[in-house]
């Protein structure tokens, strides 16, 4: 992907006796095999999944008789990966693939498409503070794309998409293009998050922990400070005299909460910062950050105002605890009515592990986003809006290199797919720059027919040579070609 | 990397090296037609690659004759229009088809047999037989037929344009071109093709060959990667320059017929070619 800047040597490919010196991001005089980055690729190894009940018998081959390559007994389920583009031509999707399966003649259209309307939506585990919504998400400087809402124990990234990859400078889309693709590949992406003093940097790997700051990231939380007040009141009842859960959304006062109430607990007199929502609850004791239960604090006593001289008593103890459990301190009141620090008791200490416990652990989690446009779907059919209808009619199945794909509601053919789920190194790119992604379509071969499809590009599997072709197994994804997706009656 | 065999449905044979693709169909004597292909075959590439640097030159006076069969029917085929730029590579394509033709009909008794090298095709039929093909664009829309005779002694069928595999310095969307041979064809659809051009004209957008695939013959010659809509006067205008290059083509012997293709226009001359849309001229 060098524009200007240092572009990499060409590598000499000896795939074939021409010896194509390719540059980088261009393919040799056979379209086969390309320069990925200084890697030779193979642009057409074509993806088979296995489901995981039938085996692939090993491929025959018939001596003389030139009888090609035959599947037999199995189910495999050719992908789009690998299968090459037809973007911008709107010739036939290179493999339309036909094979019978429970006694109904099954059409799988496999296509890689190029997505220029395309994405990531990342979901990382923390409540640590990574940017506030709405803040400019940075690779190499280039904007790829901004936080968004955050959802319960995760903070959102919204990233790509044509505005980043066509719609900026030059380099902006080359960046952008380029960390989608090793998103999607599973592999890490350092960004920058926010700008001046409040710069996070995170990194993010589908399916790893995120290195928020060069801290890896260990466990979500448990719950809000509130919610963990609720769930472990009973375990603290007897032990102590006032909990304080930190939290950088509600942090819970222990004494003074409906859950504390209910036992009981006496007032201590604490005095906290922040705003109080309702009883024993409180909003933004502190800025958000890396600290504390995702906020910016490393001594939780900055958070307590002094303590009701009226109502607390020397000798008083606290424990001070995260809503992960990674962080707890325990105190007692000097004769100042003043926290200090004091060992923790072994049964407080078992609480702050058990919160630490019941969180689980925190991953980056990477769907791909993209449409299928125009020109893909024309690739399948000559009317291109009934292969829509289909899709929302439950006729044609869409998956993303054999993962489950979820189709938006509403117009179009928007999907979106766990890259997890994919078999490894499923997406590539163009230079325009867009991603390649691999997208099938399955559906009965009448059905295929019925919405103007290209019937008689229509192979059969076992006259596909794939000899060469890659076999995964997926564990996990309901098959493809599975009645139990499709609306038509099942046998 | 070898060179790979495979039977296609309908009993074809597909051999594929490198970025050769060759489809091969034969009636008679099928098997031992399929088994001499497939021994032509397995040296093609490598006997290409032996000279590839002088095949990529461009042809001038004084330019050295390559000595293998193939690039010696390159060079034959493209010598005569050396006025223009041109390297041997212009008939690569259309030599290999008739170069894998002539052998499998030489080594097996035959009705009709066809190698179709990525779209270059070298035909060959028995007195009294024909063959009849399809023409479609690049969306897979028939645009006519071409109907032969084994009376036409045309043995070449090609199609170069904007939409096939390799970089086209005209703005046709394709041009189809019948010849004796294939590699006359192959050359002679190029040329046809890069005339068919609005020099200067805004609407199009070039590229030097280079900066899309750096080993290109091309080199920096600038070649058409887009269009924008175009007037009918335009497209007529464009399509009236590749007729000229085709009349001229035709009148030294080169080729047989023509049919030129350029946004939902199309000009035919010669025989052989029927159309779906009405050839607004005939020559």
């Amino acid at each position: 992907m060098a524009d200007g800047d240092t572009k990499p040597e060409k590598i000499r490919c000896d795939a074939c006796p021409v010896m194509c010196y390719i540059a980088d991001g261009k393919s040799g005089a056979c379209d086969r095999y390309a320069n990925h980055g200084g890697d030779l690729v193979r642009l057409d190894a074509l993806t088979i999944v296995e489901t995981t009940d039938q085996a692939l018998v090993p491929f025959l081959k018939t001596g003389e008789d030139w009888d090609g390559d035959i599947v037999q007994g199995s189910r495999p389920f050719v992908t789009a990966v690998g299968a090459g583009t037809t973007y911008p031509d709107y010739k036939p999707a290179p493999f339309i693939v036909a094979q019978e399966v429970d006694g109904v003649d099954m059409v799988t259209v496999v296509t890689e498409g190029i997505f220029s309307y395309c994405g990531v939506k990342v979901k990382i585990d923390t409540d640590r503070h990574i940017g506030h919504e709405r803040d400019v998400v940075c690779v190499e400087g280039e904007p790829i794309g901004h936080v968004m809402t955050s959802e319960y124990g995760s903070k959102m990234l919204s990233l790509g998409g044509v505005e980043h990859l066509t719609g900026g400078s030059k380099k902006e889309g080359r960046v952008t293009c380029d960390a989608l693709l090793q998103l999607c590949n599973c592999e890490a992406v350092e960004m920058v998050i926010g700008d001046g003093e409040h710069q996070t940097t995170v990194v993010v790997q589908a399916g790893k922990a995120p290195i928020i700051n060069g801290v890896e990231e260990k466990l979500m939380r448990v719950g809000c400070g509130s919610a963990a007040i609720g769930m472990f009141a009973k375990q603290w009842l007897g032990q102590v005299d006032d909990v304080v859960v930190v939290d950088d959304h509600i942090t819970g006062v222990l004494s003074e909460h409906e859950a504390g109430k209910q036992l009981d607990i006496p007032p201590t007199g604490l005095k906290i910062k922040g705003r109080r929502s309702t009883p024993g609850r409180y909003f933004q004791v502190a800025d958000p950050g890396t600290g504390w239960g995702g906020t910016d604090i490393e001594d939780p006593l900055t958070i307590l105002k002094p303590f009701d001289p009226k109502v607390a008593r020397v000798g008083l103890n606290l424990l001070m605890v995260s809503t992960t459990g990674e962080q707890f301190a325990f105190f007692e009141l000097d004769e100042n009515l003043e926290p200090q620090p004091a060992p923790i008791p072994p049964k407080l200490k078992a609480s702050a592990d058990l919160i630490a416990e019941n969180c689980e652990p925190s991953v980056c989690s990477v769907l791909f986003m993209g449409g299928a446009g125009g020109s893909l779907r024309a690739g399948v059919t000559e009317n291109p809006v009934r292969l829509t209808r289909s899709v929302k009619d439950s006729l044609a199945y869409v998956s993303c290199g054999g993962a489950q794909a979820y189709v938006w509601p509403g117009g179009g053919i928007t999907v979106m797919a766990d890259v997890l789920d994919m078999p490894a190194g499923s997406f590539g790119y163009v230079p325009t720059p867009a991603l390649v992604a691999p997208i099938e379509f399955t559906m009965r071969v009448e059905d295929y027919g019925a919405l103007g499809g290209y019937v008689n590009e229509v192979k059969r599997l076992e006259d596909l040579q794939l000899s060469t072709a890659r076999k995964v197994t997926l564990s996990g994804q309901p098959s493809p070609m599975s009645s139990a997706n499709y609306r038509w009656p099942k046998r | 990397m070898r060179p790979m065999a495979a039977l296609l449905p309908g009993n074809r044979l597909h051999l594929q090296h490198g970025p050769m693709d060759l489809i091969i169909g034969a009636e008679g004597a099928r098997a031992a037609a399929f088994e001499a292909a497939r021994a032509r075959f397995e040296t093609v590439l490598d006997e290409l690659v032996g000279e590839l640097e002088l095949l990529r030159t461009q042809m001038l006076p004084g330019t050295p004759i390559p000595k293998g069969a193939i690039a010696l029917r390159m060079h034959t085929a493209c010598r005569p229009h050396r006025q223009t730029f041109l390297t041997p590579m212009a008939a690569v394509a259309g030599s290999v088809a008739d170069t894998v033709l002539d052998y499998i009909i030489n080594a097996a008794p035959l009705h009709r047999a066809y190698v179709n090298n990525g779209g270059d095709i070298a035909v060959y039929m028995e007195k009294n037989q024909g063959f009849t093909t399809a023409i479609q664009n690049h969306a897979g829309k028939e645009l006519g037929r071409i109907t032969l005779n084994s009376e036409d002694y045309i043995g070449g069928i090609a199609t170069s344009g904007r939409h096939g595999r390799s970089h086209s310095l005209g703005i046709a969307d394709s041009v189809t071109v019948l010849a004796e041979t294939a590699a006359q064809a192959d050359v002679a659809a190029t040329l046809i093709a890069n005339a068919v051009d609005l020099p200067g004209h805004s609407a199009i957008t070039r590229t030097p060959a280079n900066a899309l695939a750096p080993e290109s013959d091309l080199g920096e010659a600038r070649v058409v990667t887009h269009v924008a809509p175009l007037t009918p006067e335009e497209t007529n205008r464009a399509l009236q320059s590749g007729l000229v290059c085709a009349n001229t083509l035709r009148a030294s012997g080169h080729i047989k017929a023509a049919a030129l293709f350029l946004c939902d226009e199309v000009r035919v001359f010669g025989h052989g070619f029927t159309t779906t849309k009405r050839a607004l001229e005939r020559t």
